[in-house]
């Protein structure tokens, strides 16, 4: 591989929306919109400061709009300027934030501004995952139906207690309770109402799935010399990486897939991070089904495989239990879950914790965080690793 | 900017219809010929890939994780993917050179489009709530830009025939054309228009296949000892999705791309420009202020096949394949997304020094 | 004279497109044989491995699967769940068995429905077999298997699921 000749980038910048099942209060632009401007008040800069945007989402589907970066242009003040839109599936957000990263950290530009987006309201997302395909067997099953076979064999492996996922669901829900933004408020949700909830596709329960949200996520990402300039903490970006794999293929590890443990490595190895569970003070994983934590936890080589769920049970991933390494502190994917925008999410929550910036579920101290994103049938991934301190 | 090498180019026989072939079918023969040309053996010889598809031309959310099959990505490999034309995935693919995160890339595009309609699936690019209920296909919209620039009188019906006779002539040379063939100016203006005033002729067909490239640093060229080309220069911009507010006569972000890439600092011996209709190539070499010694679209350009969302890197493709035969040594491609020229992109290619 | 309106809030913009679809060479083979009531994978000319449904290519290698494998119709359980939530246009009724089964003789899972079992019992290792729609409505799709019913026969040992040959030899 090349010697790393990039240029150090920095975070100075986010705005979100507020995530609620539909915001029909505004068109999509206006959507885009209010996410960027956040992010630019936040940056103490203005349109005509950015050089290029980045906008990612997901499927073009879920609303209805083919490649909206031509829509969009004059919503986010990038006439004249270069319009780049990515598209890596559920793991977008994430891969959103690299690829604008690159476009400061190769020296091409100063000043870029990232923007992330589903207002899967419009459309039908339900539908758009599982439409019936000519000559396949229609089974509607979606992501649930597709995720729980996988989580049913991780139980089986590591013979984690049943209620495992259910402490994620009630851990996760009262992390977005001190999150304003976040769509779902369950500030008193407890272990019984989550045991106690619909069984959805065995043994995914409703209250341990994700919503379906509306909402926008937006970054400015700037050079070194910029960064140094900014009113606020930069967060800057000690290691970038993504990974792919096939959906399927003969032999495929699906409940820890390689392609996830090759991203950790790399990119723990660009941010000098050998502990991760040690090293960082927060992380922003995305975990859509509650399971996926201990999952996750594994994968990332924060517990040994098989043990996920004990850092789960003690506590660990708590921040109202004083956990050692909170996870997903801003509510995560099962709180609010615009889809294209939730990649971004985990990147920009990281980026506030170590900014010092992240309001009630800020993480005292945190100087190192993750950030986490996958996509497809757990197949791409993307990653960073961000800080309060320059390399 | 760190110049980067261009070391493997192929592109599908443009068809109208690709029949029982998948994306997966489509893109493999390409990447096998790209990586003989390179002396490699797969995916796992490169160090990113990059893909660019859209969704919509296959009728089905996420169709692009299929082409994701056709790489070997057994162990998993860095891999990303624009819902764009490939010419932005080798943008993307660039970036990561230049950060130092890849010394080589594997960019491809690919587009099956003929089970759809392509010009009206198009339509659904426009403005959701203001344009997009109005169902304007992308031919519709190119004719009232060509309508705008006859009335005008900035070009003539002659002006477009013309350039539909070059790229038929020219395609003739060109073993992967759709559309070619020996005929007259008069010939061409004797055909019925087709949407007004625009003739058949005057539009892109639309072609099933994928095209692929190898792209890397200038060092990492040298140690493969193959022959190759330089990019020395890539820009791109985006005008306003509003067409009353451009003046769709002439094309401002292909001039301020051009600059960008610093296509003015030489001469200019040949130029790929994506002109999926006869007129818009006319202002697309003005705005490029193309001179009379640049041979243009010498493989036949789109109007001699389109393939959607690999038209635009099978443009730095036909330039690169025209500067290692030594055909020309400097040379500019161009490519483009949205309605009537409203993205475009130029990449400014030549010959090792 | 104005009258005062309702302020438009929102519209409904129905999209509606229409595409030809062509099955890939490929899986074109394995529906031609589905038609006809034969279960078919494809082999994978580097690996080996056998694909059931064929997609276009190994995967793993990047190559077309060529060698044409007919299969029995049997299958082991790898993986389940029971679903809550009914599928649209089929008569099954919730809570029904999706399960991921690895054909005899192939070497990765395809996802389909379980049924005339009971839901509780079914578990990973269960061998299982196809249950055919009437010849008369059979088409183009995996489909034409109704669904796959549990077979009273040992279960697989987990760690063997997906690796055996069709003639029972090992890897």
């Amino acid at each position: 591989m090349a010697n790393n000749s990039a240029v150090l980038a920095a975070v100075v910048g986010i705005g979100q929306t507020k995530y609620q099942t539909k915001r029909g209060d505004v068109s999509i632009a206006g959507l885009v919109r209010e996410a960027a401007v956040n992010a630019l008040q936040d940056a103490d800069l203005t349109f005509d400061d950015i050089d290029a945007v980045v906008i990612g989402k997901a499927p073009d589907m879920f609303e209805g709009v083919v490649m909206p970066e031509c829509y969009l242009t004059d919503a986010l003040g990038c006439n004249g300027k270069p319009m780049f839109r990515v598209h890596t599936a559920g793991s977008v957000g994430g891969s959103t934030a690299l690829v604008a990263a690159s476009h400061v950290q190769s020296g091409t530009f100063k000043r870029v501004l990232t923007v992330t987006f589903e207002k899967q309201s419009e459309s039908n997302a339900m539908w758009a995952l599982s439409s019936p395909q000519p000559f396949s067997v229609h089974l509607n099953a979606g992501a649930g139906g597709y995720f729980a076979p996988i989580i049913r064999e991780y139980m089986r492996r590591s013979q984690a207690p049943y209620d495992a996922g259910i402490k994620v669901a009630v851990k996760d829900r009262l992390h977005g309770a001190r999150n304003p933004l976040a769509h779902l408020h369950l500030p008193n949700i407890t272990m019984k109402e989550v045991e106690e909830s619909m069984m959805l596709w065995d043994p995914i329960r409703f209250l341990e799935a994700c919503p379906s949200s509306d909402g926008a996520c937006a970054m400015v990402i700037v050079s070194e010399d910029v960064a140094q300039q900014s009113p606020k903490p930069p967060a800057w970006i000690r290691g970038c990486a993504m990974r792919s794999e096939p959906t399927m293929y003969a032999g495929r590890e699906e409940v820890s897939p390689q392609a996830g443990r090759d991203c950790a490595a790399d990119v723990y190895k660009q941010a000098g991070v050998t502990n991760p569970r040690k090293d960082f003070d927060c992380a922003e994983v995305y975990v859509p089904f509650s399971w996926y934590e201990p999952m996750w936890l594994e994968n990332l080589g924060f517990a040994p495989q098989g043990e996920g769920w004990k850092l789960t049970m003690e506590g660990a991933t708590s921040l109202d239990e004083g956990g050692d390494i909170p996870w997903n502190c801003s509510g995560g994917v099962l709180c609010s879950n615009p889809i294209g925008a939730s990649g971004m999410i985990r990147f920009a929550e990281a980026a506030r914790q170590v900014r010092g910036d992240a309001g009630a579920h800020q993480v005292d101290g945190a100087k190192l965080a993750l950030g986490h994103a996958y996509g497809g049938g757990a197949q791409f991934f993307s990653m960073w690793v961000v800080g309060a301190e320059k390399p | 900017m760190k110049k980067i090498a261009i070391v493997a180019y192929s592109q599908s026989p443009c068809v109208s219809q690709a029949g029982a072939s998948n994306e997966v079918e489509l893109i493999m023969p390409r990447l096998r010929e790209v990586f003989e040309q390179a002396g490699l053996g797969n995916a796992q010889d490169v160090d990113f890939v990059c893909s660019g598809s859209c969704d919509y031309l296959q009728g089905a959310a996420f169709a692009f994780v299929s082409g994701v099959d056709a790489l070997g990505a057994v162990p998993p490999i860095q891999e990303s993917h624009v819902e764009m034309d490939a010419a932005w995935a080798l943008y993307e693919s660039i970036l990561k050179i230049r950060m130092g995160h890849a010394e080589s890339a594997l960019v491809y595009g690919f587009g099956k489009s003929s089970p759809g309609e392509l010009p009206i699936v198009l339509s659904q690019q426009l403005d959701p709530y203001y344009l997009a209920p109005l169902w304007v296909d992308s031919i519709s919209l190119a004719a009232m830009q060509a309508r705008l620039m006859l009335d005008s009188g900035v070009i003539s019906e002659a002006d477009m025939a013309s350039v539909v006779a070059r790229s038929r002539k020219n395609a003739l040379n060109n073993p992967k054309a759709q559309l070619a063939s020996q005929v007259t100016v008069e010939e061409l203006l004797a055909e019925d228009t087709f949407v007004a005033p625009l003739r058949r002729h005057d539009c892109c067909p639309i072609s099933d296949g994928a095209s692929a490239m190898i792209i890397c640093s200038e060092e990492k060229a040298k140690d493969w000892g193959k022959p190759y080309a330089l990019i020395t220069g890539i820009d791109h911009r985006i005008e306003t999705h509003n067409l009353g507010m451009r003046d769709l006569t002439d094309s401002t972000s292909t001039r301020a791309a051009a600059a960008g890439a610093g296509a003015g600092s030489g001469h200019i011996d040949v130029a790929e420009l994506y002109a999926p209709f006869s007129h818009q190539e006319i202002i697309l070499s003005r705005a490029l202020g193309l001179r009379e010694e640049t041979q243009i679209n010498p493989s036949g350009g789109v109007l001699a096949g389109n393939l959607m969302m690999a038209s635009g890197l099978s443009r730095v493709g036909e330039v690169f394949n025209r500067i290692i035969t030594g055909e020309a040594t400097r040379g500019l491609a161009h490519a483009t997304s949205g309605p009537c020229l409203q993205h475009n992109l130029v990449a400014v290619i030549e010959g090792p020094a | 004279m104005s009258e005062q309106q309702d302020m438009i809030t929102d519209i409904k913009t129905p999209v509606y497109l229409q595409y030809n679809f062509t099955a890939g060479k490929s899986p074109a083979r394995f529906l031609s044989q589905i038609k006809r009531g034969i279960l078919t994978g494809q082999r994978c000319p580097s690996c080996s491995n056998v694909y059931c449904p064929p997609r276009g290519s190994c995967a793993a290698c990047g190559v077309a699967t060529q060698e044409e494998v007919v299969l029995s119709g049997k299958a082991t359980v790898e993986s389940f769940t029971i679903v809550a939530i009914p599928i649209p246009g089929n008569p099954i009724k919730p809570p029904f068995v999706i399960a991921n089964l690895v054909a005899d003789g192939a070497n990765i899972s395809f996802i389909h429905l379980m049924s005339d079992c009971v839901n509780e019992e079914v578990h990973m290792g269960q061998r299982v077999e196809a249950v055919w729609k009437p010849q008369e409505e059979w088409g183009y799709a995996m489909d034409n298997i109704k669904y796959f019913k549990p077979l009273d026969e040992p279960d697989m040992p987990l760690e063997d699921i997906g690796k055996r040959a069709l003639s029972g030899r090992g890897e």
